[in-house]
């Protein structure tokens, strides 16, 4: 509200009724005891309305029996779990295709983001044709495109695609080995953790000497022997001494289905990649405008000093196009996030199709269970901000 | 500007306070009150199952369910027109007829403890007795529902049919995979594509979808039927008389089919002498008047839309291409659960 002083001080010898600052406080007080009086008529007003209905409320059903099942669970979950527990399930497939979605979306959307700028015609053209699709397709349209259209006319149960590896895919997901870990594969765990803290050693250490004298070293390379070399090395060496460390439950043709193995569920792949590639489409265009808002100037000097095009990109032109990047770069995750609600489109078991779909309508609940999913929504959308808003900070222009 | 301000403030803040003041508890007593006053009935209705709720091409309603509504709508308006029906998936009926949306559920819902009690509904009376089975291609070789260990299960959420599945395959111990869609549709054009190996819901949709199906004779109902789903209207819980009308509706159709009043002769069934038929029709006593109607209430059923057996005959019995057999929908003198409740 405004309480900008337009009085002149010398009022203040008036009548308290005209100081503006007690007016401002006394009107601000006013509207917030109206507001809180508002919610508190709305609450009272829905659970007298409830108990009139003979409509149960509150949320004691959480913690009794769903009695249904789940085709995609993180956590241990059957017909004898909680509505809680089916809660937590839909909330892990959320955030699943959210992360995922994010990560895969950020990776390819930078990528057409900068074959967008690309002086090859062919690459630049391709990329603007794919952005221009992309972006301007309604996204259910999209997923059923994914679903019905891609992933429905493959091959049926019984005549799986084997991939090789006990890889097998067919019209029911993507089956792939299951890991069984013995009890001594902690030592391959270890090494995956020394593997990563000596990676990021290594890159640290070579930071500071290429600062100070100019060397280089081959840091991908590194880390990439030590992330993945160590642990395999071990897990060999494990293999040799005693018993193999980690064992793999391959797929197996039964009657309807493949049993055994991990099953990636078909709903799981079409909602990934119709959230991937139509936010992709939105990050490419993000993207096309951070690098283009750094002054050609910057290039230009790069290139005068002898940076070839590539370290020219990473290390002069991207780093300042992320200050212009980030913000909508976070509103794209946001998005997509609550984008993947549209799952219940195509039978993927996340928040809205569980708890929304099957939990409210079994208690019939409705109050309860929309406030319940408004409020995690909004908790992951503001998680996400959070992080994104200290990731910016970190990168914003610092002022000296 | 400062003073403009707060005043629009003030009066924002008013205003709501005075709708949250406004919104204070519904009359649920006065459903046929209000649908006289509309001039119409709203029917919550399937979106599209044959034989019990779907529209045709130009958008005129047919089923089971439907007439049940067209009956009401005929008791009450002497019309059997009157009647908007408004389509529902399974999951949003109990929360459209909660709100108000709808005047009655006619949409093929099973009746169960946790519904009428905690729904803040009423099932009146139960208007098919159906049961869940599973329909598999006939390739598969499957001939009964315990040979399903393994296989992919296509289901609509938010019904039954979903906890009865589980309870199968519990019981039975037996694994499965559940893929569970929001509408019918989608459902079976999932098993229909190959998603599933069986695709299960009530027994009289199992034959309705099939017969949807491209190809009706490739798909095969298994024996077994794995629960009991006692399907009936639902109404509002706290409106008595509307609860009585949609009782008496359905004990009208079933009074007239046990005494053979039917659509062609009820005019001269008018005259008939037997006293129970007299009572039904309103020759005789004023029965209607005690439930906010006119005493020729079931005559005008009758003569709008037909007896119980009428209805089941045109819409999933012989009569119709579902063809189901009247099975433990045969009134209770013909072996059957419908025992018409007498009139007196």
């Amino acid at each position: 509200m405004s309480t900008t002083a337009t009085v002149p001080p010398e009022s203040s010898k008036a009548s308290m009724l005209y100081d503006p600052k007690v007016r401002g406080l006394v009107y601000q007080g006013a509207l917030v005891v109206g507001i809180g009086l508002l919610f508190y008529l709305a609450t009272t007003n829905a659970i007298d309305n409830l108990r009139a209905a003979r409509i149960a409320s509150g949320f004691g059903f959480l913690s009794s029996t769903s009695g249904f099942d789940v085709n995609q669970t993180l956590v241990p979950y059957n017909a004898t779990s909680t509505y809680g527990q089916a809660f937590l399930v839909g909330l892990l497939n959320t955030l699943l295709v959210a992360v995922i979605g994010c990560i895969l979306a950020t990776f390819l959307g930078f990528a057409m983001g900068i074959a967008r700028l690309s002086s090859n015609w062919i690459v630049a053209k391709t990329a603007m044709v794919y952005v221009e699709v992309i972006r301007n397709l309604p996204l259910l349209l999209q997923l059923l495109f994914w679903y019905i259209a891609v992933l429905r006319p493959l091959p049926d149960a019984r005549n799986s695609v084997s991939m090789g590896a006990g890889f097998f895919l067919n019209n029911r997901g993507l089956f792939v080995p299951r890991p069984l870990f013995a009890a001594d594969a902690w030592l391959v765990w270890a090494a995956l953790a020394v593997g990563i803290v000596g990676s990021v050693a290594f890159a640290v250490f070579a930071r500071r000497t290429q600062e100070q004298t100019g060397k280089q070293y081959p840091v991908v390379l590194t880390s990439l022997a030590l992330v993945l070399g160590l642990p395999l090395l071990v897990w060999l060496v494990l293999g040799l001494v005693t018993a193999n460390p980690i064992s793999f439950e391959m797929p197996e043709q039964q009657r309807f289905n493949l049993r055994g193995g991990l099953q990636v569920i078909p709903e799981f792949v079409a909602l990934t990649l119709g959230l991937v590639v139509y936010t992709s489409g939105f990050i490419a265009e993000v993207v096309r405008a951070g690098i283009l808002a750094v002054s050609k100037g910057q290039s230009e000097a790069a290139h005068a000093l002898g940076l070839r095009s590539g370290p020219t990109l990473k290390l002069v032109v991207i780093p300042q196009a992320m200050r212009v990047i980030i913000p909508p770069l976070t509103s794209q995750y946001l998005n997509l996030t609550k984008n993947s609600s549209l799952a219940v489109a195509i039978g993927y078991p996340d928040l809205v199709q569980v708890f929304m779909g099957t939990v409210l309508n079994q208690t019939g609940q409705a109050i309860e269970c929309v406030a319940i999913t408004m409020a995690v929504y909004l908790t992951i959308s503001l998680i996400t901000s959070a992080g994104m808003n200290i990731y910016n900070s970190r990168k914003a222009l610092v002022e000296r | 500007m400062k003073s403009r301000m707060t005043q629009i403030a003030l009066a924002l803040g008013a205003g709501l306070v005075g709708a949250a003041l406004a919104t204070s508890p519904a009359a649920a007593q006065a459903t046929l009150a209000n649908v006289k006053q509309k001039g119409f009935l709203q029917c919550g209705s399937n979106p599209g199952l044959a034989g019990f709720g779907v529209p045709n091409a130009q958008g005129e309603w047919s089923g089971l369910d439907v007439d049940f509504c067209r009956a009401i709508a005929a008791a009450i308006f002497n019309d059997p027109t009157k009647v908007r029906f408004i389509p529902l998936s399974a999951k949003d009926r109990f929360t459209a007829l909660q709100s108000g949306e709808i005047d009655v559920l006619a949409r093929n819902s099973t009746m169960t403890m946790s519904r009428d009690t905690q729904l803040g509904l009423d099932f009146p009376v139960v208007n098919y007795y159906d049961g869940q089975g599973f329909m598999v291609r006939k390739k598969l070789g499957v001939a009964s529902a315990k040979e399903l260990n393994g296989a992919s299960i296509c289901t609509q959420q938010g019904t039954t049919t979903e906890l009865n599945l589980a309870d199968f395959f519990r019981g039975n111990n037996l694994k499965y995979e559940v893929v569970a869609f929001a509408t019918a549709d989608e459902t079976f054009k999932a098993y229909d594509t190959g998603r599933c190996d069986a695709f299960t819901t009530d027994a009289s949709g199992l034959y309705a979808q099939r017969l949807i199906s491209a190809t009706p004779d490739d798909h095969l109902v298994l024996p077994e039927i794995i629960s009991k789903e006692p399907l009936g209207p639902s109404v509002r819980h706290g409106d008595n008389q509307w609860a009585d009308i949609v009782r008496w509706v359905h004990n009208a159709m079933l009074n007239a089919e046990e005494y053979k009043v039917t659509k062609a002769n009820v005019d001269e069934m008018m005259k008939s002498p037997n006293p129970e038929i007299k009572r039904l029709l309103g020759a005789e006593g004023s029965f209607g008047e005690a439930i906010g109607l006119t005493k020729d209430w079931a005559y005008r059923i009758v003569k709008h839309v037909g007896n119980y057996g009428e209805v089941f005959d045109r819409n999933v019995g012989e009569g119709s291409p579902l063809k189901i057999k009247r099975g433990v929908n045969a009134l209770w003198t013909q072996g059957g659960l419908q025992y018409g409740i007498p009139i007196r």
